[in-house]
């Protein structure tokens, strides 16, 4: 290898090195990463969705009636349904599809089936959705070096109320004092 | 004069036998820590048929060791928990804790959210209707597994340890029942067995690991072992998967993507008694 050949190989390099986008240098990892199902875009696996007894398919008794698409009380069905979920704001076509009685859509316009219900509640809820998906929100089963078990938001948040109620403690323990008489 | 001396001299000699045969049992009886593999597989045949025998019912005992790489941590989300003690009968069930009523491993504290996390004022046993009560919040408080534990430090008999998945065991053979741990922890998150513990055939769970939930003899002191038996299985905790809010989370602090180090790095996470460098690998976290 000549000298000329040298130097020409050394520009090349120079050009290299300088080609590389001065900005790469900085980039940081960034603060948050999906986690890893979100990353793969996998679908979570989750039990069947909380259906009250014989009300699905919606479009079973749908299928015949007309869209009546005017916020009203219900009466002549799901009467017993009390929405305190920001009903100022919203009423069941908000989330229930009017097209398709068997769906759910997003803000979007997007249909979705109720197993996939969790992206509905995520489209507010999105701190708890991201927790959720990491495992954080939400109760867990399985294996935590493998396989876990997930819920859907519904199965322990009633959608039209979602609310915790309070419920019934288990006994306390026995006190000392009370057993010693025993 | 002559006899009695003779006696005395035959006396000492006989005692000093005897005392020097039970120095040398007692070296050569080891903890379970200590003893070999093939050993520690004839202790275990040897449990299995006591517990056939007492109980009449088939006792699995498992000794499955740490895993490697895996260092356990539990957080708890104090803004969920409503004080509802599903938990602590969960891990009554799952352990073969005494039914006497006394004894659980977890207790649930109720506090007042004026005075905040308050042991002094903390109520264990609050009996009410529905919970969350209005003005309480609810602290579950456990062994809290301390990487830095004070209750192995203190036991005369070195009959409880740390081991290297963190968790921290007591060997029932080797206890004393001193207590000297029980005095130790600040957590009070030890118990002692006062009596036989009452637990009928049926109500025993016959998955157990020789560290953690078999049955225990009166006597000795107990405590959890983030159910051992389960989680060097790969489960969760009974307690985990018991909570009806989802207060309760698990995982290996060495894993970058497990929900423990989530929580740690994005949540606002609480130490108990921080200013005691106790170092539990049990943290309590607002979910929130």
């Amino acid at each position: 290898m000549n000298g000329k050949s040298l130097l020409i190989l050394g520009f090349l390099l120079l050009l290299c090195a300088c080609s590389r986008h001065p900005e790469s240098d900085y980039e940081a990892e960034p603060s948050w990463k999906a986690p890893p199902d979100e990353q793969k875009d996998l679908a979570l696996e989750v039990p069947p969705p909380p259906f009250s007894e014989g009300i699905f398919p919606c479009s079973e008794c749908h299928k015949d009636l007309e869209t009546n698409p005017n916020r009203r009380k219900l009466e002549d069905a799901h009467d017993d349904i009390v929405l305190t979920h920001d009903e100022e704001h919203r009423w069941c076509l908000d989330c229930h599809d009017a097209q398709d009685r068997d769906k759910l859509h997003l803000a979007s316009g997007a249909k979705i089936s109720f197993e996939e219900s969790y992206k509905l509640c995520g489209q507010c809820h999105g701190d708890k959705y991201r927790d959720w998906r990491f495992g954080v929100h939400g109760r867990r089963t399985g294996l935590w070096n493998g396989k876990k078990g997930y819920l859907l938001c519904a199965h322990c948040h009633n959608p039209h109320q979602p609310h915790f109620k309070p419920i019934k403690p288990l006994p306390p323990p026995v006190r000392p004092e009370v057993s010693h008489g025993r | 004069m002559a006899d009695e001396g003779k006696t005395r001299r035959e006396f000492l000699a006989a005692t000093g036998a005897v005392a020097a045969v039970g120095l040398l049992s007692s070296c050569l009886d080891e903890r379970l820590k200590d003893v070999s593999k093939e050993e520690l597989k004839s202790r275990i045949a040897e449990m299995e048929a006591g517990y056939r025998q007492k109980y009449g019912k088939e006792v699995k005992v498992s000794d499955a060791e740490p895993l490697p790489g895996v260092a356990f941590a539990y957080a708890l989300d104090l803004s969920r928990c409503v004080g509802c003690r599903r938990c602590t009968y969960a891990c009554r069930e799952e352990n073969n804790i005494s039914r006497d009523g006394q004894l659980f491993w977890i207790r649930v504290l109720e506090m007042e959210k004026r005075k905040g996390v308050d042991f002094a004022h903390a109520n264990a046993y609050y009996d009410a209707e529905k919970v969350p009560r209005d003005g309480h919040f609810y602290v579950p408080v456990s062994c809290q597994q301390c990487d830095n534990p004070p209750c192995t430090k203190v036991c005369p008999v070195k009959a409880t340890w740390k081991e290297p998945d963190g968790i921290v065991t007591v060997d029932y053979d080797w206890c004393i029942g001193c207590r000297y741990c029980m005095a130790a922890c600040s957590y009070g998150a030890r118990h002692f067995n006062w009596k036989e513990p009452e637990l009928k055939p049926e109500e025993i769970n016959g998955t157990t690991h020789v560290l953690g939930n078999r049955p225990r003899p009166k006597g000795v002191v107990e405590k959890c072992t983030f159910c051992i038996q389960r989680t060097r299985a790969g489960r969760y905790p009974a307690c985990v998967e018991v909570c009806p809010v989802g207060a309760r989370k698990f995982g290996n602090l060495l894993d970058p993507s497990s929900e423990i180090r989530y929580i740690i790095e994005h949540k606002r996470v609480l130490i108990l008694k921080e200013e005691l460098n106790t170092m539990p690998r049990f943290l309590y976290f607002y979910g929130t």
